[in-house]
C-alpha cells in the first residue's frame, strides 16, 4: 500500500498579543442626542437586546484579570442606563480606572453624587459647539448645551476630574477657540479634539461635515500654539483631519494591540467600526471567555502583525508606526479592508480620496442626517 | 483666551495627587503604574517611591531631606530630579498643588 506521507496541516497560530490595556463598553445604544457622526452602526441594538447588569459586571471582572487597565463606559448614553452606578461600583471593586463618556444628559446633581461615592475616576462630557444655539442644531436636542454647563459645574464640585470632548467638523472647526475657552471655563483638565471620522453616520454626512484643507491647517495650528499657551492648565489631545495628512493614523493603536469594545448586545469588536468588515467574525462575551476572545478571537487576528499586509505596506518603514493604518476606512474606500489605507500618500487610491474630501468640503451643506432619526 | 500662569515646582512646594490620578500594581504586566485620564505610565523603583511620598504635607525640601539619608545621595541632586519629574506630571495635569 502507498501511504502519501504529508505534514499535518497545523491551524495559523495566532499572532502573539500583548494584553488589552482598555476596554469601551458600550453600555446601551439609546441617547437623547442625535448627533450626525455618532460612532454608534447603522444598526442600532434596542433596549430589549442589552446586556443585563450581572452580564456587564462578569466582563468587567474578566477584562481586569486580562490586563485591562482603564474601563471607558460609553454608549449611546451611559446615563440611559438606569443601573449605571452599581456598573460604576462593580468597576472600581476590580480597581479598573472608570471614564464616563457622557453627553451630560441623564446626570443630575444627585446621579453624580452617588457615581463619586462609589468611586468614578474620570467624566469625559462631550460639547457640539461654543454656543447653544449651534451646539444643539448639532446634537438635534434642544437645551442640550445648557446641561451640558450644569453638569460639568456638578462634576467640578463633587472632585471628579473632567475632560472635554469636542467632535469638530466643517460647521464648528471655526470656534475651536471658543471651545477650547469654555473648557477652561468649565475647569476641565483636559480636552480631546477629534476630528470626524468618517464611517456609519458621518459617511452619511459627508458634505455636511468634511472640513475643507484651510480649515483643517487653521486648526492644526490653533491646537498647536493653545497646547504651548495652555501648558499646566489643559492637556490637548488632537486628532486631526486624516484626510487631509500624508499618513493614515494608527487606527486604535494597532489593530487588537490596545484595546477592544464590547457593544450593548455583548458583541466584542477589536474596534467600534469593525462590524463594516463583512469578513469578520465576531464572538460574544456572555458565550466566550474575554481572554479567549482576544487571544483566539478570528477578528481579533484577521489584522494583527503584517502577515495580512500587502507588499506595499509590508515593505513600508512605517508599518511600526501606523500598522497599516484603518480598516474599516481601506474597506469603505478600497472596497477591500486588507487594501493599503486610502489615506497613506502611497495608497493608488489617495488621489480619488482627496478629491472626493475636497469635493464635499467645498459642497454647500444640507440638512443633516441625525442618527437614529 | 487669558494666558493661566504655568505651575513653578520649588523646593517648597507641597503636592499630591488629585482625585483621578492614583497609582496601582498591575499584577498582570507586573509592574507600578501611574493611571490619570487616558494615560497609563509604568513608573521605576524610583518614581514609584516618590509618588508614594507625596501626601499633601511634606514639601519638596523635606521629601529631598528624608531621601538623601535614605539612600545616601547628595540633597541637591535628589531634589533637582524629583522637581524635574514633578514638573513633568504638572504639565500633564497629573498633580494638585497643595501649596
Amino acid at each position: 500500500m502507498n501511504v502519501a506521507l504529508s505534514p499535518v496541516p497545523t491551524p495559523r497560530a495566532p499572532i502573539a498579543a500583548p494584553p488589552p490595556m482598555a476596554m469601551l463598553a458600550e453600555l446601551t445604544h439609546r441617547c437623547p442626542l442625535a448627533c450626525p457622526y455618532c460612532s454608534n452602526p447603522l444598526d442600532l441594538a434596542k433596549a430589549s437586546e442589552e446586556l443585563t447588569t450581572e452580564q456587564w459586571i462578569d466582563i468587567f471582572r474578566q477584562a481586569a484579570d486580562l490586563g485591562v487597565l482603564h474601563l471607558h463606559l460609553s454608549g449611546g448614553e451611559p446615563a440611559a442606563r438606569r443601573d449605571l452606578v452599581e456598573l460604576t461600583r462593580a468597576a472600581a471593586s476590580f480597581d479598573l480606572y472608570s471614564n464616563l463618556i457622557t453627553s451630560g444628559v441623564g446626570l443630575n446633581e444627585n446621579r453624580i453624587k452617588d457615581l463619586a461615592d462609589v468611586g468614578l475616576d474620570h467624566v469625559q462630557l462631550s460639547i457640539q459647539g461654543s454656543s447653544p444655539i449651534s451646539a444643539d442644531r448639532v446634537g438635534g436636542y434642544k437645551g442640550g448645551y445648557d446641561r451640558k454647563i450644569a453638569v460639568a459645574g456638578w462634576v467640578r464640585d463633587s472632585g471628579i476630574p473632567l475632560t472635554v470632548n469636542a467632535v469638530c467638523h466643517k460647521q464648528n472647526m471655526d470656534q475651536l477657540d471658543e471651545m477650547l475657552d469654555l473648557a477652561v471655563k468649565l475647569g476641565a483638565r483636559r480636552i480631546e479634539i477629534a476630528t470626524v471620522q468618517f464611517h456609519g453616520w458621518a459617511e452619511r454626512n459627508r458634505r455636511q461635515l468634511m472640513p475643507t484643507k484651510e480649515q483643517v491647517l487653521k486648526a492644526n495650528q490653533t491646537v498647536a500654539e493653545a497646547s504651548k499657551r495652555l501648558e499646566g492648565t489643559l492637556v490637548i489631545d488632537y486628532v486631526p483631519a486624516d484626510h487631509h495628512s500624508t499618513y493614515p493614523k494608527a487606527c486604535m493603536g494597532g489593530w487588537g494591540r490596545i484595546g477592544l469594545n464590547v457593544t450593548p448586545t455583548g458583541k466584542v469588536l477589536p474596534c467600534h467600526a469593525a462590524e463594516t468588515i463583512p469578513s469578520l467574525i465576531f464572538d460574544y462575551a456572555y458565550k466566550t471567555p474575554l481572554a479567549d476572545i482576544w487571544y483566539n478571537g478570528q477578528a481579533f487576528n484577521a489584522y494583527r502583525g503584517d502577515d495580512w499586509m500587502p507588499d506595499l505596506c509590508r515593505s513600508c518603514d512605517r508599518k511600526s508606526i501606523d500598522f497599516g493604518g484603518c480598516r474599516c476606512q481601506a474597506m469603505a474606500l478600497a472596497g477591500n479592508a486588507a487594501e493599503t489605507d486610502p489615506v497613506c500618500i502611497r495608497s493608488p487610491l489617495r488621489n480619488q480620496l482627496v478629491e472626493k474630501a475636497a469635493e464635499d468640503a467645498a459642497a454647500q451643506p444640507g440638512d443633516f442626517v441625525y442618527r437614529g432619526r | 483666551m487669558s494666558d493661566q500662569p504655568q505651575v513653578v515646582i520649588t523646593d517648597s512646594s507641597v503636592v499630591k495627587l488629585p482625585r483621578g490620578v492614583r497609582l496601582r500594581r498591575d499584577p498582570v504586566r507586573n509592574h507600578m503604574v501611574l493611571l490619570a485620564p487616558e494615560r497609563a505610565m509604568a513608573l521605576d523603583d524610583i518614581a514609584v517611591v516618590i509618588v508614594q511620598a507625596l501626601d499633601g504635607v511634606k514639601s519638596v525640601d523635606v521629601l529631598s531631606q528624608e531621601f538623601s539619608e535614605k539612600f545616601h545621595a547628595p540633597k541637591d541632586q535628589i531634589a533637582q530630579d524629583i522637581k524635574a519629574f514633578l514638573t513633568e506630571l504638572s504639565n500633564r495635569r497629573m498633580l494638585e498643588i497643595v501649596q
